[in-house]
């Protein structure tokens, strides 16, 4: 008779170092448990995961107002240097949480996978998220897992939620910036959209930039707590870059933006590249940078507790908000004369004329 | 960047704004060409009008190549790309220009056809090499400056023994442009704009050199002074037109002295005359059809020429009637005189040359200067 | 259509190409259309290729004349 310690437990483990994901894996059946198990429970190991539900059971924060907020990542190539699309999935949606002011309770992760995925990516994706996850302190309570055939995904896509509280006495909107306001960036432009231009197959140049992808909820609390009530928004300049963002704002806020060309912080090797690709660093996407609008008389204390973090060494006063029917955001350039920096007009291909 | 960050610097651009200020003379008007989309680019993007004075204006010409390749270029490009077996390769710039009907390469992209982005000719060259199943051609667009390495290009393709490449040659000529610019007949009723000087494309004459330009200085009159792409470079040029217009001189001057020779590149040179051919004539989108304007793949490389290998046959499509186009390469209107500026025609829905690249007159100011036609209204 | 930028050769390659760098940023180039390129040089770079070389002394002295204007104007106003 056989001992009870003795009898197999039937389990066989994912082959991942060369295994693939195929549509069995999506169909809710043994093979999609073990993924789970063996993949993404085993990277985000957290008490709320572990409850093994399909939804998180959480806490009621007290006091304060929910913030919620979803993403979409579809970056490709899915690394790259300084991140991939897992790490950049986690700084992405704090981001968006602690731009409100509000500290990120929460994330969910939902993995749409093609098929034919090597589970060795899936797992060095998911490890990553966890990592990302664990640093920042906000971990990832619930998730999702579909497989698509191959051809209607490019690789895997991940889709995000975010919960945050954020305190009473807090308010932070992007129709809030008034004339005579300071606007000030957190540190270098173009980072992240260079770094990820430079893995790109058909472009070839090598340098040492690595994406900027960061976590800013630390950042974020310490510049409320030396400037709360006299911040206006925050806002991070992702896609369309710090351009986007300005233009964005003027429109929300129905103003106008005087800046620096010369007071915006760019690294020497990101310059040299847009200047080889014929980009204008304005228009590239940043994944660890934010905006502050600011009251005029705290913008030095603000601009001190930022350059005081880790993430806002580089930090400067790029600008002020004036009143413009027009909505212009218009530049000063390091050269002396005018010009307005504009929506970016499709996506940005790398110039040669 | 060395030999760039000094050419950029903004104490030295107001002292030479000053020096500027100084020399105009106040009883006249000065209206300079810049002919390359290199330099529009770069007045705008640096805001070079702010520091120069109130009579001095700048025309921006036509050199852009995206901006000034006709319709029906596009649209045959386009057709080659969505035959199956072709992989089309192609600057980026030429991506979102629209052909008629609203088509782009970005759109049949989109659709499925194979286009590929490079950045060098000889990237084309490389697909080629790996793709034996593909018929790969190299979508060929430039002034003086990029046929040189469209030959290049040619040259390694015919050194690898490569079947399955050809180019469809796109190739314009810049002294044969600004002829037409300065031939252009007044229309009827309107003033003849004058031109009083052209700064000369940089990197064009790097390749040609200076002689090619004598002729607008000693048959039109018009002096030139080639300049470098940096900010001072376009400040100082203007300044050397300048002396040149109030001494009465007409001379082709270098300003570019870093990287222009009078002889031009020589080994560029040579190997264009062996591989090109002058076109007997070529469609302008904007100035019309200009004759000995374009280049096409000499005889002996027929296997090459996409348009023979495709049977390629143009045809010309119109642009927008109300598109001012025409009128504003010459200088004879602003874009914002244009009734399409801004409403119909933006960098998102370019409808002419002007606006399709960001090199164009109409992009450019779009982009980075229409805030002037306010603060005028304004004043 | 024009862009060009002048870069440092930092390596020649086989069959005519060339290892470029812009401050700290390197490519890959043809230098096949400037004749005896060697690394030191600074050339302009179009598309992939180098169209030609920048003569340090020229553009020291491109530097000089911009100073000069300047120069001469304030001598002109004192």
């Amino acid at each position: 008779m056989t001992a009870p310690s003795e009898l197999k437990a039937y389990r066989r483990k994912l082959d991942l170092r060369a295994g693939r994901v195929d549509m069995s894996h999506g169909s809710g059946g043994r093979a999609m448990a073990d993924l789970i198990t063996g993949i993404f429970r085993a990277a985000f190991a957290n008490k709320f995961l572990d409850q093994g539900n399909d939804q998180a059971s959480l806490p009621m924060p007290t006091g304060g107002r929910l913030v919620m907020t979803t993403d979409g990542y579809v970056v490709s190539p899915l690394f790259f240097p300084g991140g991939d699309i897992g790490s950049l999935a986690v700084h992405g949606t704090i981001n968006d949480v602690a731009m409100a002011g509000a500290k990120p309770l929460y994330l969910s992760a939902s993995f749409i996978i093609e098929e034919g995925f090597a589970f060795a990516d899936l797992k060095r994706i998911a490890d990553s998220m966890g990592a990302a996850s664990r640093e920042s302190g906000v971990p990832v309570v619930t998730g999702d897992t579909k497989v698509v055939e191959r051809g209607k995904a490019d690789g895997v896509f991940i889709a995000t939620a975010g919960i945050g509280v954020v305190p009473d006495g807090i308010s932070l909107s992007g129709d809030r910036a008034a004339p005579g306001d300071a606007v000030l960036i957190s540190g270098s432009i173009g980072d992240h959209g260079v770094a990820i231009m430079s893995s790109r197959e058909n472009l070839e140049f090598e340098t040492a930039i690595v994406s900027d992808s960061a976590a800013l909820h630390g950042l974020v609390a310490a510049m409320l707590d030396a400037a709360g009530a006299q911040i206006k928004l925050l806002r991070d300049p992702t896609r369309g870059g710090l351009a986007a963002t300005l233009n964005e704002l003027a429109q929300q806020s129905g103003v106008g933006f005087r800046i620096d060309e010369a007071a915006i912080p760019v690294k020497s090797q990101v310059a040299a590249a847009c200047e080889l690709l014929g980009l204008d660093p304005l228009f590239v996407a940043n994944e660890g940078k934010l905006v502050a609008v600011v009251d005029a008389e705290a913008a030095v204390a603000l601009l001190a507790a930022m350059r005081a973090h880790p993430l806002g060494r580089d930090a400067a006063i790029i600008g002020r908000v004036v009143a413009d029917a027009q909505r212009f955001v218009q530049m000063t350039t390091a050269f002396g004369g005018g010009r307005i920096v504009d929506w970016l007009s499709g996506e940005q291909l790398p110039r040669i004329c | 960047m060395k030999y760039v960050d000094e050419y950029r610097d903004g104490a030295l651009a107001r002292r030479i704004a000053d020096t500027i200020a100084a020399e105009v003379v106040c009883e006249r008007s000065y209206a300079f060409m810049e002919f390359c989309g290199g330099h529009t680019h770069a007045i705008s993007r640096y805001g070079i009008e702010d520091m120069l004075p109130p009579g001095l204006r700048m025309i921006h010409g036509p050199g852009c190549p995206v901006c000034v390749l006709p319709v029906g270029r596009i649209d045959d490009a386009i057709r080659l790309a969505r035959s199956p077996a072709v992989t089309l390769c192609t600057y980026a710039d030429m991506m979102r220009v629209p052909g008629s009907k609203g088509g782009s390469l970005l759109k049949a992209k989109a659709a499925g056809a194979d286009i590929r982005m490079i950045y060098s000719s000889l990237d084309a060259v490389r697909i080629a090499e790996a793709e034996p199943g593909r018929e790969v051609v190299f979508f060929a667009i430039g002034f003086e400056t990029t046929t040189p390495p469209t030959a290049i290009a040619l040259r390694a393709a015919i050194a690898k023994g490569l079947r399955n490449f050809s180019i469809f040659c796109n190739h314009v000529l810049t002294p044969v442009a600004m002829r037409a610019i300065l031939e252009a007949p007044a229309e009827p009723g309107a003033p003849p704009v004058a031109i009083d000087g052209f700064v000369g494309p940089a990197h064009v004459s790097t390749v040609i050199g200076m002689a090619p330009y004598h002729e607008f200085a000693e048959t039109y009159r018009k002096p030139v002074v080639i300049a470098g792409f940096e900010p001072l470079d376009v400040m100082q040029a203007i300044l050397m037109l300048v002396r040149q217009v109030n001494t009465q001189r007409a001379e082709v001057e270098n300003q570019y002295i870093r990287a222009v020779t009078a002889a031009g590149n020589l080994t560029a040179q040579v190997l264009c005359a062996e591989i090109f051919a002058v076109r007997e004539a070529f469609e302008w989108r904007g100035l019309g059809v200009v004759p000995a304007s374009a280049l096409r793949l000499r005889d002996a490389y027929a296997d090459y020429d996409a348009e023979r290998r495709f049977e390629i046959h143009t045809v010309h499509a119109d642009d927008n009637p109300a598109c001012e186009c025409p009128a504003i390469l010459r200088g004879r209107k602003r874009p914002a005189e244009c009734k399409l500026f801004g409403t119909v025609c933006t960098p998102e829905t370019p409808m002419g040359a002007c606006m399709v690249s960001s090199e164009g007159a109409c992009a450019a100011h779009w982009s980075y200067g229409r805030f002037r036609e306010h603060q005028r209204l304004a004043s | 259509m024009c862009l060009a930028i002048p870069a440092l050769v930092v390596e020649l390659l086989p069959e005519q190409m060339a290892r470029i760098s812009l401050d700290g940023v390197t490519k890959t180039i043809s230098v096949a259309l400037v004749d005896n390129v060697a690394p030191g040089d600074y050339v302009i770079v179009h598309v992939g290729h180098a169209l030609s070389r920048i003569d340090a002394e020229e553009a020291a002295r491109t530097l000089a004349l911009f100073a000069e204007a300047g120069r001469l104007m304030q001598a002109a106003s004192a």
